[in-house]
């Protein structure tokens, strides 16, 4: 079995035995075992893209929010806009520390008037619930449920077909980024139009016990819409092209909204919120730094870590960077100086000791093709 | 499990050479590619460049991981594979063919001493070697 770094033992979402069985390779992320690749993560990749693929996010968290004062709560809480959000819907948002600093980012789900779910990294369940919990006030109900929910991600073109066979419910007509309750096969779940490739898709939560019989299914019932299990990988490639922000690589404690490029989930006119004042500071100055896409000119990988340099000097740093098979480029994010931040400046990345020519470029550096 | 013919010379660091006269043919073998994952890109020396018996000659990348390839002969560079620019997925695909990386002239033939042959490179990969 895998360790971790501190020997303590990974933990295994209800689907591991199911990875093991497919053979897939296995890694330590965050503190669980997880599936990197099953057939190689360029042809996941493409599966997404052209078919469909599942992809086993039970790892993450979620937590359950209940009460009058739910919606206020989480209101102080997170970023963007708690009252705008109806029920049946879900809206992508970030925890913020006085500082301006980002927590985690998250999905925050309405599933009726009083009640919400929040969606949180894997590797900061522990970090967010100490977080929401200390600062949510006494007159909501919290309840971490993440050890009881499974987590399925149907992602591709051919996502609505594969999970309209199974689901008791019409999932065609479901919008982007809204919810509903639903059975799959027999299994309650809740599904959401949302997802982390760029595709159109869906998010099945699930009781935990039941996960691995809709697993299951989806793949048998998808083989001939060409549906491949799909591991982080691939998971990372497919929102790399989409410049969706990874938690712990381009996106931290030290890292604010507005230099990070997410600015559009904080809503400043909502009212008080953890860290408005240092985040409404750094929209009035400007930030000092931007996270932005580039695209290698030079032949060479970017990886996270790796210096950017203009004119000899160090400039920023890479968070991301990859090969992206759908885009045939070698990719990346990275922040720099705010005044090289604009679309095709000139920039440079040191790898093994070397500067290669960079561009900064439009992103996402692939189209969107999620649901209008 | 994995292919290991049977005429060439292996490293522990799962490399292979394969004598041709007075040059030697070098590629990583299918475990290497197979514990790789999907290459995409590869860095080569220049022809001219000298190699020495397991020094780093060049890196090669997949998605996930960057690693560096060891020379399992010395010799000076002669061809060097120009198709893996474009399609460095030859490395998954026919790490014994057509993913080949560099062709050496020989320096010391007797360097092969140091290597292993297929069965020996196989019985290496089962014990502490496959990890």
């Amino acid at each position: 079995m895998g360790q971790s770094d501190d020997a303590t033992p990974l933990k295994r979402t209800p689907l591991h035995a199911a990875h093991v069985r497919r053979g897939a390779r296995m890694t330590g992320f965050g503190g669980w075992d997880m599936p990197v690749q099953y057939t190689g993560i360029v042809e996941e990749h493409r599966a997404v893209r052209a078919a469909v693929g599942c992809f086993d996010v039970s790892h993450m968290g979620e937590f359950e929010f209940r009460g009058p004062d739910a919606a206020g709560a989480l209101q102080r809480l997170t970023t963007n806009d708690v009252a705008a959000l109806e029920v049946g819907q879900v809206q992508y948002s970030l925890l913020c520390q006085e500082d301006g600093g980002i927590v985690d980012d998250l999905t925050l789900y309405r599933l009726g008037d009083d009640r919400f779910m929040m969606t949180v990294n894997a590797a900061n369940i522990d970090k967010d619930w100490a977080w929401v919990t200390a600062h949510l006030g006494g007159r909501t109900e919290a309840r971490n449920v993440s050890a009881e929910t499974g987590l399925i991600a149907v992602q591709g073109p051919r996502a609505e077909a594969l999970v309209g066979r199974l689901a008791d419910r019409d999932v065609t007509r479901m919008g982007y980024y809204r919810c509903e309750r639903a059975t799959m096969g027999e299994v309650p779940a809740i599904v959401s139009r949302t997802g982390y490739t760029g595709e159109d898709g869906f998010e099945l939560y699930l009781p935990a016990a039941d996960t691995e019989r809709v697993w299951e299914a989806l793949l048998a019932e998808g083989k001939a819409d060409g549906v491949l299990p799909v591991g982080l990988g691939a998971r990372d490639t497919l929102r790399l092209e989409m410049r969706y922000a990874l938690y712990g690589h381009d996106i931290d404690q030290t890292t604010n909204p507005i230099e990070a490029g997410l600015g559009w989930v904080v809503k400043l006119a909502k009212g008080e919120f953890l860290g408005r004042a240092a985040i409404e500071r750094v929209r009035a100055e400007g930030p000092r730094r931007r996270l932005v896409g580039f695209e290698m000119v030079d032949r060479a990988v970017a990886r996270h870590g790796y210096r950017i340099l203009r004119d000899d000097a160090e400039v920023g740093h890479v968070t991301s960077g990859s090969y992206g098979p759908s885009v045939d480029r070698y990719i990346g994010m990275g922040y720099v100086a705010a005044a090289l931040g604009a679309v095709g400046t000139e920039i440079e990345v040191e790898v093994r000791g070397r500067a290669q020519r960079a561009r900064v470029v439009k992103t996402p550096f692939h189209p969107p093709r999620v649901k209008k | 499990m994995g292919s290991y013919p049977a005429g060439l010379r292996y490293t522990r660091e799962h490399e292979w050479a394969q004598v041709e006269g007075t040059r030697a043919r070098i590629g990583i073998t299918d475990y290497a590619q197979d514990q790789l994952g999907d290459v995409v890109f590869v860095e080569l020396p220049k022809v001219g460049t000298r190699v020495r018996q397991l020094q780093t000659f060049g890196v090669v990348e997949s998605v996930k991981a960057v690693s560096d390839l060891y020379a399992p002969l010395s010799g000076e560079v002669v061809e060097v594979n120009q198709t893996l620019a474009e399609r460095p997925e030859q490395i998954n695909q026919d790490p014994y063919g057509a993913g080949w990386l560099i062709v050496i002239a020989l320096g010391d033939e007797a360097e092969l001493g140091n290597l292993m042959g297929a069965a020996e490179y196989e019985a290496y990969l089962q014990s502490a070697g496959g990890h």
